[in-house]
């Protein structure tokens, strides 16, 4: 994974207590990491302040799977 | 330990994670020795809460939804097998379709005026009428309202009508029961990005906003806010009912944009 690829993943354990090796690309947040939608919402709080990017709404609600959130903030960060 | 809040209990109602105000003031209040109950709702928000409030030592949660007259009783009546008496309430609730937290207020549907309206405003005078029959001994109720109620903040829309009805609220709420040393409060926090903040339409720009705006040119910290609420459920504020208290690093006060904040756009 690239640099922001650990980083998100990094979140990702730490909010959803999920371990390391089921935290692939293309995991879904929901269906295979068991976050629930509020989950969703406070990974979105976590990216945004982790990487200083804005995600709004309906970016956010396209955002399924880990490498969905890595290519968003990939190319929207400063 | 000696701390303000030594033989005081209470309960927090509406705390949803660690960047919740309540939890900026349940950890101050905590600190100083008060022995705290919380309250959430659903099974989503219970999960988070449980973890939080065994943080503080707490194992006393239960499940009350605040638009539900037969839960809230059932909610104080678990709070009353346990605690006789409680000497403070945090009020930390409000909610309304996130669809209408952003462009014009003249869109607001009927039902979604009502919903807000019930579980913003209404809520704290239902939570009131049932904490005041367990405060013999005199208390503090402090609920959460933002400046929104007072001038218009873009997209705050309902949200700001609603909160308006709080603060009024709370003033008619401390008429009644400032005879049985029983007091109501607000704290108006400046923006603070929360699970609840996230609903508001542009909030980081709101955020911006104030920080170049404010007196102290800076954002309010849910430690500030924690600040207020203990002074607010402590003796420290005997005196004190029927305020709104500003914790917005002065905000409130200011007429125009202070000279030195650099203009910003909406996308910044």
């Amino acid at each position: 994974m690239s640099e922001t690829g650990d980083r998100v993943k990094k979140i990702v354990i730490e909010h959803l207590g999920v371990e390391a090796e089921k935290v692939t690309e293309d995991a879904s947040f929901i269906d295979d990491l068991g976050a629930d939608s509020l989950d969703i919402v406070e990974l979105v709080m976590a990216f945004e302040e982790e990487f200083g990017v804005e995600i709004p709404d309906d970016a956010a609600e396209k955002i399924s799977t880990v490498n969905d959130a890595i290519e968003y903030i990939d190319s929207h960060k400063g | 330990m000696n701390g303000l809040m030594q033989g005081k209990r209470g309960l927090i109602m509406g705390l949803a994670n660690n960047k919740s105000l309540a939890w900026g003031i349940a950890q101050q209040l905590a600190a100083q020795g008060a022995e705290l109950a919380f309250s959430y709702q659903g099974e989503a928000l219970g999960k988070r809460v449980i973890p939080l409030a065994a943080e503080l030592g707490s194992d006393f949660t239960f499940e009350c939804d605040v638009s539900d007259m037969d839960a809230l009783d059932a909610a104080f009546e678990t709070l009353a097998a346990r605690w006789p008496t409680i000497d403070f309430v945090v009020h930390a609730i409000g909610f309304s379709d996130k669809n209408e937290l952003r462009g014009l207020y003249v869109d607001t549907s009927l039902d979604n005026f009502l919903m807000t309206m019930n579980i913003s405003a209404y809520s704290l005078v239902a939570v009131a009428k049932r904490a005041r029959p367990m405060m013999t001994n005199g208390g503090s109720i402090v609920t959460l309202s933002y400046y929104g109620a007072e001038k218009v903040i873009p997209h705050y829309n309902v949200m700001g009508v609603a909160k308006a009805a709080l603060e009024a609220s709370v003033k008619y709420l401390a008429n009644d029961l400032g005879r049985e040393n029983i007091r109501v409060n607000a704290i108006s926090a400046g923006p603070i990005k929360t699970l609840a903040a996230s609903g508001i339409g542009d909030f980081r720009y709101i955020l911006k906003w104030n920080e170049y705006n404010s007196p102290m040119r800076r954002n309010v910290t849910i430690d500030d806010v924690g600040g207020a609420g203990l002074y607010l459920c402590s003796h420290l504020s005997s005196g004190v009912t029927g305020e709104t208290h500003h914790v917005d690093a002065g905000y409130h006060v200011v007429g125009m944009k202070q000279e030195d904040a650099p203009d910003i756009a909406l996308d910044q």
